[in-house]
């Protein structure tokens, strides 16, 4: 479980965390959404110590992130998987060095349990046969799903994903690819039992996923609740960035 | 300016701060070796040859006085490329090839977010990434230097008795005559310093990158002129501090 209490944090003059505090609960994703802009990633960033919140804290499991010493810090961080916007695969390591480097550098596995491991993450994702190409040769989609596989490989405790889907939205180029995401990322989080965080602005993803949600607004946390409330939260700017969505616009005209 | 010099020691600073495995370390020496040793040895041994070729036909043309011996020409060569053209130079020249290399490397891996991919896994991304590149600077710049020595005056003797401005036996003993064995070990110093200032100041400006590929360029761009204008102001006070009686 991680909690976040008064998350402030500002650039310069603009004020763009105020005040955020929730709860993540363990084995189900946790979603932050709201429209670009709003500060979601930027909370993200702060929840997992990539940006220094101005003020506020943020407990993993009890432990104080932001109150621990910096060995306490990397323990934590070390319990961490994160899925970036971009993939974030290394460009000089093929998808296997890529999904292996958190074993070389945090455990003490052989090379054999090593590639056991790879291979069972990469399968877990969907991925046989491209252990061998490099991060250029393969597809957006797959990337994304080499960086679950490299975020999940160490057996984390917590999972952020950052815009786990885009690129790939459902209403452009890929949407098979990002149902196929959005369901791995429930599944992980079911399976290992695992406190994850996803940040998106994808209303199929909130809809398909949306157990447990946050919506952002400027900064703020307006609503929390999950998809089945979404709907009639009552909150205009949650509405608003709800029916934006084609499909949910429709919905709420043909109702 | 001193806001920027004080993120630069601070950067410093983290390189020896929760290092990984020695192990992990090694592999990633060896690989920043054969990229800044192997690869700048072509461009090297070209310029500095050429540098050589070049200084004694200039020499030759200046000695305009029969009472200066020929082999003044090959000692003027020797301090010259010993003292200055290998270790600056080169420094410029390392700066712009290896420099910039290092400084888009590091920009591209921060705009990808694979530098924040590394510190998620509890992992010092600057002693990870920037240590060996330092360590690899400092032990493969000194042998270019030297490899830039032996071909400048290499050049040098071809330059200069294929033109036939002075004779090989000349050259060779102009070489050897009045030889101060400290300006190697200066030079050496040189080499060493320069290696870490263009190394660092390269690393620093290319992990600090925010923005594009844009800012990445402009990154790059930077690390080579800060590096410079770092390497000639080294030079002046190393000579300050060694050379001055």
């Amino acid at each position: 479980m991680i909690k976040i209490q008064s998350i402030s944090k500002s650039f310069g003059e603009r004020l763009v965390l105020n005040e955020i505090s929730g709860v993540f609960e363990k084995g189900k994703p946790n979603l932050i959404i709201g429209a670009s802009g709003t500060g979601k990633s930027v909370l993200l960033k702060c929840i997992v110590g990539l940006v220094y919140p101005d003020n506020g804290q943020v407990f993993y499991d009890g432990r104080d992130f932001y109150g621990s010493d910096r060995d306490s810090q990397i323990e934590i961080r070390r319990e961490m998987g994160m899925l970036f916007q971009g993939g974030a695969l290394f460009d000089s390591k093929n998808v296997e060095s890529n999904v292996m480097f958190p074993l070389d550098i945090l455990t003490k596995m052989t090379v054999s349990e090593k590639k056991d491991r790879v291979n069972f993450c990469l399968k877990r994702v969907g991925l046989e046969n491209v252990n061998a190409k490099m991060p250029s040769e393969i597809s957006g989609g797959m990337k994304k799903r080499v960086g679950i596989a490299r975020a999940i490989v160490n057996n984390p405790n917590y999972l952020f994903c950052d815009e786990p889907n885009s690129g790939l939205d459902h209403s452009g180029l890929d949407p098979q690819t990002s149902i196929v995401i959005d369901d791995l990322i429930q599944e992980i989080s079911e399976e290992l039992d695992i406190t994850t965080i996803v940040v998106t602005h994808d209303m199929n993803s909130v809809m398909g996923i949306g157990e447990r949600i946050m919506f952002i607004y400027k900064g703020e946390k307006l609503w929390e609740g999950t998809k089945n409330d979404i709907t009639h939260s009552g909150v205009k700017e949650l509405d608003d960035f709800v029916f934006a969505n084609k499909v949910m616009g429709s919905l709420r005209t043909s109702s | 300016m001193i806001k920027e010099i004080g993120k630069y020691f601070m950067f410093l600073g983290q390189l020896l701060v929760n290092r990984e495995r020695f192990k992990t370390y090694y592999k990633l020496v060896l690989d920043e070796c054969q990229g800044i040793g192997i690869g700048s040895l072509f461009l090297v041994a070209l310029v500095s040859t050429f540098m050589g070729a070049v200084t004694t036909v200039q020499t030759a043309f200046n000695m305009v006085s029969e009472f200066v011996p020929d082999y003044v020409i090959s000692q003027v060569v020797r301090e010259m490329i010993v003292l200055e053209l290998a270790p600056t130079i080169i420094a410029i020249i390392y700066a712009g090839k290896v420099g910039s290399s290092m400084a888009s490397g590091l920009g591209t891996m921060r705009i990808t977010e694979q530098i924040d991919a590394l510190e998620v896994m509890g992992i010092n991304s600057i002693s990870y990434l920037v240590l060996p590149k330092i360590v690899a600077s400092l032990l493969m710049y000194p042998l270019l230097v030297i490899v830039a020595g032996v071909c400048g005056m290499v050049g040098g003797y071809l330059a200069g008795t294929l033109t036939e401005v002075i004779t090989p036996n000349d050259y060779v003993y102009g070489l050897r005559s009045s030889f101060n064995p400290f300006t190697v070990t200066f030079a050496l110093i040189k080499s060493f310093v320069f290696a870490f200032l263009v190394s660092s100041i390269s690393s620093y400006k290319g992990y600090n990158t925010q923005g594009g590929a844009l800012e990445v360029g402009i990154s790059s761009t930077q690390a080579v002129t800060s590096s410079v204008i770092a390497v000639l102001v080294a030079d002046y006070l190393l000579a300050q501090l060694l050379l001055s009686k």
